[in-house]
C-alpha cells in the first residue's frame, strides 16, 4: 500500500463514527459600510501604527511624492507595468540621479541586482483598513514578489479606491491562485525580550502613497 | 460522502520529538528552579496576554469568528479524506508535487530525497513547527545536510544547540544578555562589540542570513493554512525570513500536517482574522505569503509539499479528543496558563508545550508511550486555555478524558491495590453518608499534631507526598464546620430559629 493509501484508509477508520460536518455560522461581519474618507482615516492610524510612513495626496501629486520619497537613493527598481506617471517626477525634480531598473518577466532582474537596488516602487491590489494591511497580487503594477522583499526601502502606492474596510471585503476582490503577499507594516521582529525591532529581513522602511 | 469499507485497524501513532522523556511533574521541579527562567516567562507570557486582550477586544464579532472558526475545523475532521482529496488535485494542476509521509521517519527522508535530487547540501528553513516536530534539521544532519534556521528565534535556539520552549517566541527563555553570549560564541564573524540592545542583536541576525539568503537553492517550510477549494498554500511571518525562503530559492520544499486544510478561500478571513490577533497580539503580523503550485516567473520552480499523519489519524479516531487538531498554533493557551508560566516549555518534552501541548503530544503518540501520560495532569484545570482558544478547543475536558484514559490503561495492571485505590476506596466510604463524614471529621483535629507551631503541614506521607512536596497545608480547625454547626443551632426551633451570633453582629 502505498503512504497515500495508507493516510486516506487510516483516516477513514478513524472516522468510522461518521462525524456530521456543521453548517458554518457566518455571523461574523462581511461588510464595514465605511465610507472612503473613514476608510482612509483608519488605514493611516493603524499603518502609522506599525510605523510605516504614510503620505494621502491628490492622485496629480503621486509623482511628486514618489520622486521625494526616493531622494537620496541611487538606484530603484519598477515593476514594468507600473504605471508610468507615477514616475514622472524623478526627472522633473532633479532626482533622476537615481538609476531605474525594470523588472520584466522577459528580463527578471537577478537577487544580486536586486540586493544592490535601494528602494523599489509597486502599486497594491487591495489594502485593509482594518488591520493596516496591504495585499500584492503579482499583477502588473506590482511585479514579482522579490522586487518588493530584496531592496530596503518600499514605496506603495495605494489608490483610494482599492480600501476595503475590513478583510472579508479585501478577499473577496482578489484571486486567490495568484502569488500573493499581504503586508502590515515594515518587516518587524518580537523575538528579543518581546520588545518590537523594526526591520529585519524584509523591507525596513515602508512607505505609503494613498492617492485620492 | 465516502463509505468505510476497509479493515479497522490499530491506530498508527506519531514518532519524532512528541515524547516526554521524564514525567512532567519530575521535569517541571527542575524548571521550577530556574528563577531567571521563570521571570523572563512571566513577563513574556503576561506582555503578550495583555496585548491579545486589547486587540481581540476591538473586534465587535471576536465571538461570531470563534463561532466560525470551530465550525470550518470541525468540518475540516469530518470531512478529511475529501478535502486532501480536493487539495491535492488543485496543488498538482498547478504544478506543485504532493508526497504523502505516514510518520517521522518518512518524512525525513522524502524530504532528505527532495534535497539530494537538486545536488544541493544546505538549506534555509522557514520555522516550523511540523519540522521541528519530525527532527528534520537533526535528519539532515545525518545526511549530511545542513538546515539553516532563518527565523531570529530559531536561530538563537539552533545557534545555542537548545531546544524552542514556546511554538511562537521559541527563545523566550532567553533574555538578551544570554542572546548576545550567544551570538559572540556561535555565530561566526560577529562583532566582540556587540551589545545586548535588541535592534542590535536583530541586525546581527540580518547580516549573518543575508547571503544564505541571497545564494539559497533550496528552501523548507511549514504552512498555517491550506486551502482545499484551490490548492493554496499560506505561510504567515513577521521578519520576511519566511518571504526570503518562499520565493527565492528554485526548490520550495513544506512540510504539513494533514489537519492544516480549510476547505474554501472565503475560510481564510476567519483565520487571518483569528491567528494574528490571538497569537503575537497584533491585528495583522507583518507579513503573509500565499502560493499556488508553481508560478511562472515568480517564486520557486520546483515546488512540494509532503503530507505528514504522524499520530494525527490515531489522534483523529479519539472521537472526544480529535478537537485538538483543530489547533492553529496561536500559543494563545500557553500564554494564559499558570502551569506553563512558570515551568517553561521544557517541562513538558514534546514539540508542543503547554496546555495543547498536554492534549495533542498523548493524542498523537498514545496515552502509554513513554512519559506522555503525565501530561494531562500538568494543569489546573482552570479553563483559561479554552477561553483563549480561538477556535475553542475545550481543553479542560479533553485533558479530563484523557486522565480517564489513563486510568483506564492502567487498570488491572497491578496485583496489589495502589495507595491511590486505598485512598479513592475509603473517600467513596466516607462521602456515602453524613454519619461517616461525621465520623471522619471526629478525627480532623488529629491533624493539628501533624503540623508544626506555625499550623502547617509541611510533609505529608505516601501519595498524598506529592501534595506537599511542593506546598504547605494549613492545620485542621480544632472543630469541623458540621460540628460547630450542630452546637450553634442545637436549641434552635426550625421555623423561628434565634439570631445566630452572627446575625446579632451584622445587625448591629
Amino acid at each position: 500500500m502505498t503512504a497515500r493509501e495508507d493516510i486516506l484508509s487510516r483516516i477513514r477508520t478513524a472516522l468510522q463514527d461518521s462525524p456530521e460536518a456543521p453548517q458554518i455560522p457566518r455571523e461574523y461581519r462581511s461588510e464595514s459600510g465605511m465610507e472612503t474618507e473613514k476608510l482612509i482615516e483608519l488605514l493611516v492610524d493603524r499603518l502609522v501604527d506599525y510605523k510605516a510612513q504614510v503620505a494621502v495626496v491628490a492622485e496629480a501629486e503621486v509623482p511628486a511624492t514618489v520622486a521625494s520619497l526616493l531622494e537620496g537613493a541611487r538606484s530603484y527598481v519598477v515593476p514594468e507595468g507600473l504605471d508610468g506617471g507615477w514616475l514622472a517626477g524623478m526627472d522633473d525634480a532633479g532626482t533622476g540621479g537615481a538609476r531605474r531598473r525594470v523588472d520584466s518577466p522577459a528580463e527578471p532582474l537577478s537577487v544580486t541586482d536586486l540586493d544592490g537596488t535601494d528602494a523599489v516602487v509597486t502599486g497594491s491590489a487591495v489594502a485593509v483598513a482594518e488591520t493596516g494591511t496591504i495585499i500584492l497580487d503579482g499583477s502588473a503594477s506590482q511585479g514579482r514578489r522579490a522586487i518588493s522583499l530584496v531592496p530596503d526601502h518600499h514605496i506603495c502606492v495605494v489608490k483610494a479606491a482599492d480600501i476595503a474596510g475590513i478583510l472579508p471585503e479585501a478577499l473577496r476582490r482578489i484571486d486567490g491562485t495568484r502569488p500573493i503577499t499581504m503586508i502590515s507594516g515594515p518587516s518587524a521582529t518580537s523575538d528579543i525580550e518581546l520588545e518590537r525591532v523594526e526591520g529585519v529581513h524584509g523591507p525596513r522602511r515602508l512607505d505609503v502613497i494613498i492617492a485620492r | 460522502m465516502t463509505t468505510f469499507l476497509g479493515m479497522p485497524a490499530l491506530p498508527a501513532f506519531g514518532s519524532g520529538n512528541l515524547f516526554a522523556g521524564e514525567s512532567f511533574p519530575k521535569a517541571a521541579h527542575r524548571e521550577l528552579g530556574n528563577a531567571q527562567l521563570r521571570a523572563n516567562l512571566g513577563h513574556a507570557t503576561h506582555t503578550i496576554r495583555d496585548k491579545r486582550q486589547a486587540v481581540v477586544s476591538e473586534l465587535p464579532d471576536w465571538e461570531q469568528l470563534r463561532d466560525a472558526g470551530s465550525a470550518i475545523k470541525e468540518s475540516v475532521m469530518a470531512r478529511l479524506p475529501d478535502l486532501l482529496e480536493e487539495f491535492e488535485k488543485n496543488f498538482t494542476a498547478r504544478g506543485g508535487v504532493i508526497h504523502w509521509a505516514r510518520d517521522a521517519r518518512e518524512a525525513n527522508e522524502i524530504v532528505a530525497g527532495l534535497v539530494r535530487e537538486t545536488g544541493e547540501t544546505e538549506v534555509v528553513k522557514v520555522k516550523s513547527m511540523a519540522t521541528q516536530e519530525i527532527g528534520l534539521n537533526e535528519y539532515l544532519e545525518e545526511q549530511g545536510i545542513e538546515a539553516f534556521e532563518t527565523d531570529l528565534a530559531e536561530l538563537i535556539v539552533q545557534l545555542d544547540h537548545d531546544k524552542p520552549s514556546h511554538i511562537l517566541v521559541p527563545a523566550i527563555h532567553k533574555n538578551r544578555t544570554e542572546i548576545r553570549d550567544i551570538f559572540l560564541r556561535e555565530m561566526p564573524g560577529a562583532d566582540p562589540a556587540l551589545t545586548n540592545e535588541p535592534p542590535v542583536l536583530a541586525m546581527a541576525a540580518r547580516e549573518h542570513l543575508r547571503r544564505k539568503f541571497l545564494t539559497a537553492k533550496v528552501a523548507v517550510s511549514g504552512a498555517n493554512f491550506a486551502l482545499a477549494d484551490s490548492g493554496t498554500l499560506a505561510v504567515v511571518e513577521s521578519e520576511g525570513n519566511g518571504r526570503m525562503c518562499l520565493t527565492l530559492p528554485e526548490t520550495l520544499i513544506t512540510v504539513m500536517g494533514i489537519e492544516k486544510l480549510l476547505p474554501t478561500w472565503q475560510d481564510l478571513e476567519v483565520f487571518m482574522q483569528l491567528l494574528p490577533r490571538s497569537s503575537t497580539g497584533e491585528r495583522m503580523n507583518p507579513y503573509t505569503s500565499l502560493w499556488t503550485g508553481v508560478t511562472e516567473g515568480d517564486g520557486p520552480q520546483n515546488v512540494h509539499l509532503v503530507l505528514l499523519d504522524n499520530g494525527r489519524s490515531a489522534a483523529l479516531a479519539d472521537e472526544m479528543g480529535r478537537s485538538a487538531l483543530h489547533c492553529i498554533r496561536c500559543s494563545a493557551c500557553m500564554n494564559v496558563c499558570p502551569v506553563y508560566e512558570r515551568t517553561g516549555g521544557h517541562a513538558y518534552g514534546s514539540t508542543y508545550p503547554g496546555p495543547i501541548g498536554a492534549i495533542l503530544s498523548p493524542l498523537l503518540t498514545g496515552i502509554e508511550a513513554e512519559e506522555n501520560s503525565s501530561l494531562p495532569y500538568a494543569s489546573s484545570l482552570c479553563g483559561a486555555c479554552y477561553d483563549a482558544c480561538p477556535v475553542k478547543i475545550n481543553i479542560p475536558d479533553i485533558l479530563v478524558h484523557l486522565r480517564s484514559v489513563d486510568v483506564d490503561s492502567k487498570r488491572g495492571t497491578r496485583k496489589v491495590p495502589s495507595q491511590m485505590d486505598v485512598g479513592m476506596k475509603a473517600a467513596s466510604w466516607a462521602l456515602s453518608s453524613g454519619k461517616h463524614l461525621g465520623l471522619v471529621e471526629k478525627g480532623l483535629p488529629l491533624g493539628r499534631l501533624a503540623a508544626g507551631r506555625d499550623k502547617k503541614i509541611k510533609k505529608l506521607p505516601g501519595i498524598a507526598g506529592g501534595w506537599t512536596q511542593s506546598r504547605d497545608i494549613p492545620a485542621p480547625p480544632t472543630q469541623s464546620f458540621r460540628d460547630w454547626w450542630a452546637k450553634e443551632h442545637k436549641s434552635a426551633a426550625p421555623s423561628q430559629a434565634a439570631p445566630s451570633r452572627d446575625d446579632k453582629e451584622t445587625q448591629q
